[in-house]
């Protein structure tokens, strides 16, 4: 198991109100395996997403990552452990503005030792996967949104992490990059990875291998995707 | 991929937050730096000027005790000579010359040469230098004309007391002195041969003029004139010179020398010759004093400058002890909030960079890392900029660079090399707190914002 997530909770309180962004939430995805989140806005798709990837603290419920309760560990072991484990990709991409493809791609490596010469090689590798290789030295500003989306799939891969949680990743791309970054994270998925896709997109539900429906924090209901 | 590399490009896409940064350490270090550099420069320049001032007025000092001593041999030279020119202070003659006679008609009376070698052999203790003599108003035939003529044997020595320098030297047989007019109106100059009553004499001195009967003499040796005067072993008068016959001593002197002497009397002959002494003495006394003044006032106008200086010195050092500081708290502030905006600023890639997994203490590496390059950059800055200030304002192009003389106590230099680490310390305990806020951001909120 690669994510488990078990009763999981996470109110949002303030002085007006208290939203239950994930309300009880458990679901388990394995080796190989591509989930999608599907909900209306605001139904805490992204809470989940965060919640998992060991970046928000649930207020109840037991998370599990390759084995490991995140929340268990101390502030920087538990960031170690998301550098080596766990990849993001958001749907703003959330690039360094000032380092250029190559340097975003390897900025996960800060975080791990590591053989220079390896990450490096590695990162070109993923480059040239993600068809950067003529854009390496360009800064995201001078990129499309295509060419930034691949280079934060690039960076989520460096570290050879075992689960991807993407958050709409395809919100702000034309159809073509839409189905190219589908294509890969289905291809990580098909490689052993496991990953866990918040989306609106049809197209990106189509590519999961199973689909959650999200409303107001629960799961509705599980659907075995027929693809 | 390293915090630093990642500083670094930050620093190269924010460079105006890096520029200002640099400008606020450069300004905290040239003040310190400067400051300094201006305290020392003042120091030296103290150090300076009153080594100047110190050696001019050791020199004037110098130049004017040597003008006074050189004054005071003068002096007791003029004093001797003037004694013996003037005639001295007392005169040994018989006890039957009439003084008035002597001072009308000059002297008649006569004693035996001898008595000269009696006094000179004598435990006389009150007189230094005897000089026998004849005296007569004589005519010169050769030149119609009259003048005194003055034998003499040079000194006799008192044979109980050390050699003494003579103050007369012996007119040589065949020599002949001559006084002023005598010399003016026959118009006689040194190695002139004149002939005087048949006998014939080489002029081997000439007097300047004395305006006294000086001027109308000539002196030969004393044989030649007992001869021309028919005194063989006769003299008229015992001349004593430099007795110690000042005051009322005057009266043991005359009953010492009767006693020797017996017949003769002592006519004081010193008045003259003391006061112009005394003068002197008096002039000498003056200078020395005047000297001493300027000593004293020499030395008040080098401690009032040294004052003076000691005065500018503390004003720059409060000013510098006020202001230094000022400038080192605007500094740290100023770099605080740039940080602090910088932080905010970098909120998002904060939020990334902790959510691939940069570590808090990773964070705070990446902003003290930028924080390091300012503070190295504006201390290595601040150290010119302030030595140049310090070097210019302090005057020290004034008196060209005195390197050593500038960093002998070490103070400087301990400054120089301290300010790096100084402006290190500066924006590594600014930028500390707006690191940690930055580290402490929870990338939740960031992801979630964006």
């Amino acid at each position: 198991m690669l994510l488990s997530l078990d009763s999981v909770s996470k109110t949002y309180t303030d002085a007006l109100s208290t939203v239950h962004a994930v309300n009880d939430v458990s679901l388990q995805i394995t080796e190989g395996e591509f989930v999608a989140v599907q909900g209306a806005s605001g139904c805490g798709k992204s809470t989940l997403l965060l919640t998992a990837g060991g970046l928000l603290r649930p207020d109840s419920g037991q998370v599990q990552v390759d084995g490991q309760d995140p929340y268990a560990l101390t502030n920087d072991a538990r960031a170690e452990f998301r550098a080596r484990t766990i990849g993001f990709v958001f749907q703003q991409f959330h690039l360094v503005p000032y380092l250029n493809v190559l340097e975003n791609v390897l900025a996960p490596a800060i975080a791990v030792a590591g053989s220079e010469t390896e990450t490096r090689d590695r990162a070109l590798q993923l480059i040239e996967r993600f068809g950067l290789s003529d854009r390496q030295q360009h800064v995201p500003a001078k990129l499309s949104s295509g060419e930034r989306q691949r280079t934060a799939m690039a960076r989520a891969l460096l570290n050879k992490p075992k689960l991807i949680l993407a958050d709409e990743p395809t919100g702000n791309l034309d159809h073509q990059n839409a189905d190219t970054v589908l294509g890969y994270l289905a291809d990580f998925a098909a490689d052993g990875g496991a990953v866990l896709l918040v989306t609106h997109d049809d197209r990106a539900v189509a590519c999961a291998k199973s689909v959650i429906h999200l409303q107001n924090g629960r799961i509705a209901e599980p659907v075995a995707n027929a693809v | 991929m390293t915090v630093w590399r990642l500083a670094i490009r930050e620093i190269r896409h924010r460079k105006l937050s890096f520029v200002m940064g640099v400008i606020s350490v450069t300004t905290a270090v040239a003040c310190l730096v400067g400051a300094q550099t201006l305290l020392r420069a003042d120091r030296v320049i103290t150090e300076h000027l009153l080594q100047a001032k110190q050696s001019e007025v050791t020199e004037a000092i110098a130049a004017k005790e040597e003008s006074v001593k050189q004054a005071g041999v003068e002096l007791e030279d003029a004093m001797r000579k003037h004694m013996k020119g003037l005639g001295f202070n007392i005169l040994i003659i018989p006890q039957e010359q009439s003084r008035s006679e002597m001072l009308l008609d000059g002297m008649t009376a006569t004693m035996p040469e001898i008595y000269v070698e009696k006094l000179g052999q004598s435990k006389i203790v009150t007189i230094n230098h005897l000089l026998p003599s004849v005296t007569r108003r004589v005519s010169w035939p050769e030149h119609d004309r009259d003048v005194i003529l003055i034998g003499t044997r040079g000194e006799v020595p008192i044979t109980h007391r050390g050699l003494k320098k003579p103050i007369l030297d012996e007119v040589a047989e065949g020599k002949m002195v001559v006084g002023h007019e005598i010399q003016k109106e026959l118009g006689l100059k040194v190695g002139d041969t004149v002939t005087f009553q048949k006998t014939e004499f080489t002029i081997s001195a000439v007097h300047p003029e004395r305006g006294s009967t000086d001027d109308v003499t000539i002196w030969i040796n004393l044989r030649q004139a007992q001869e021309l005067l028919g005194m063989q072993n006769l003299i008229n008068a015992i001349l004593a010179l430099e007795c110690d016959c000042a005051g009322d001593r005057i009266s043991a002197i005359r009953a010492e020398i009767e006693a020797i002497l017996p017949g003769t009397q002592v006519v004081e002959k010193y008045s003259q010759a003391l006061a112009r002494a005394e003068a002197r003495a008096k002039a000498k006394e003056t200078a020395e004093s005047a000297l001493a003044q300027e000593k004293e006032s020499s030395q008040a106008m080098l401690l009032r400058e040294e004052q003076t200086r000691n005065q500018l010195e503390q004003q720059h050092a409060g000013f510098a002890a006020v202001l230094v500081p000022l400038v080192l708290l605007g500094s740290a502030v100023t770099i605080f909030l740039l940080t602090l905006a910088n932080a905010r600023q970098r909120t998002e890639e904060i939020g990334i960079l902790r959510a691939v997994g940069l570590k808090a203490r990773q964070i705070i590496q990446v902003f003290l890392s930028k924080a390091a390059a300012i503070g190295l950059a504006g201390g290595l800055l601040g150290i010119g900029l302030g030595f140049w200030i310090g070097w210019a304002l302090g005057g020290l192009s004034t008196i060209g660079l005195p390197w050593q003389q500038l960093f002998a106590e070490g103070d400087l230099l301990i400054t120089i090399v301290a300010s790096p680490v100084l402006a290190l310390i500066l924006t590594g305990i600014a930028s500390w707190v707006p690191a940690l806020l930055a580290a402490q951001q929870d990338p939740a909120v960031v992801l979630q914002g964006g």
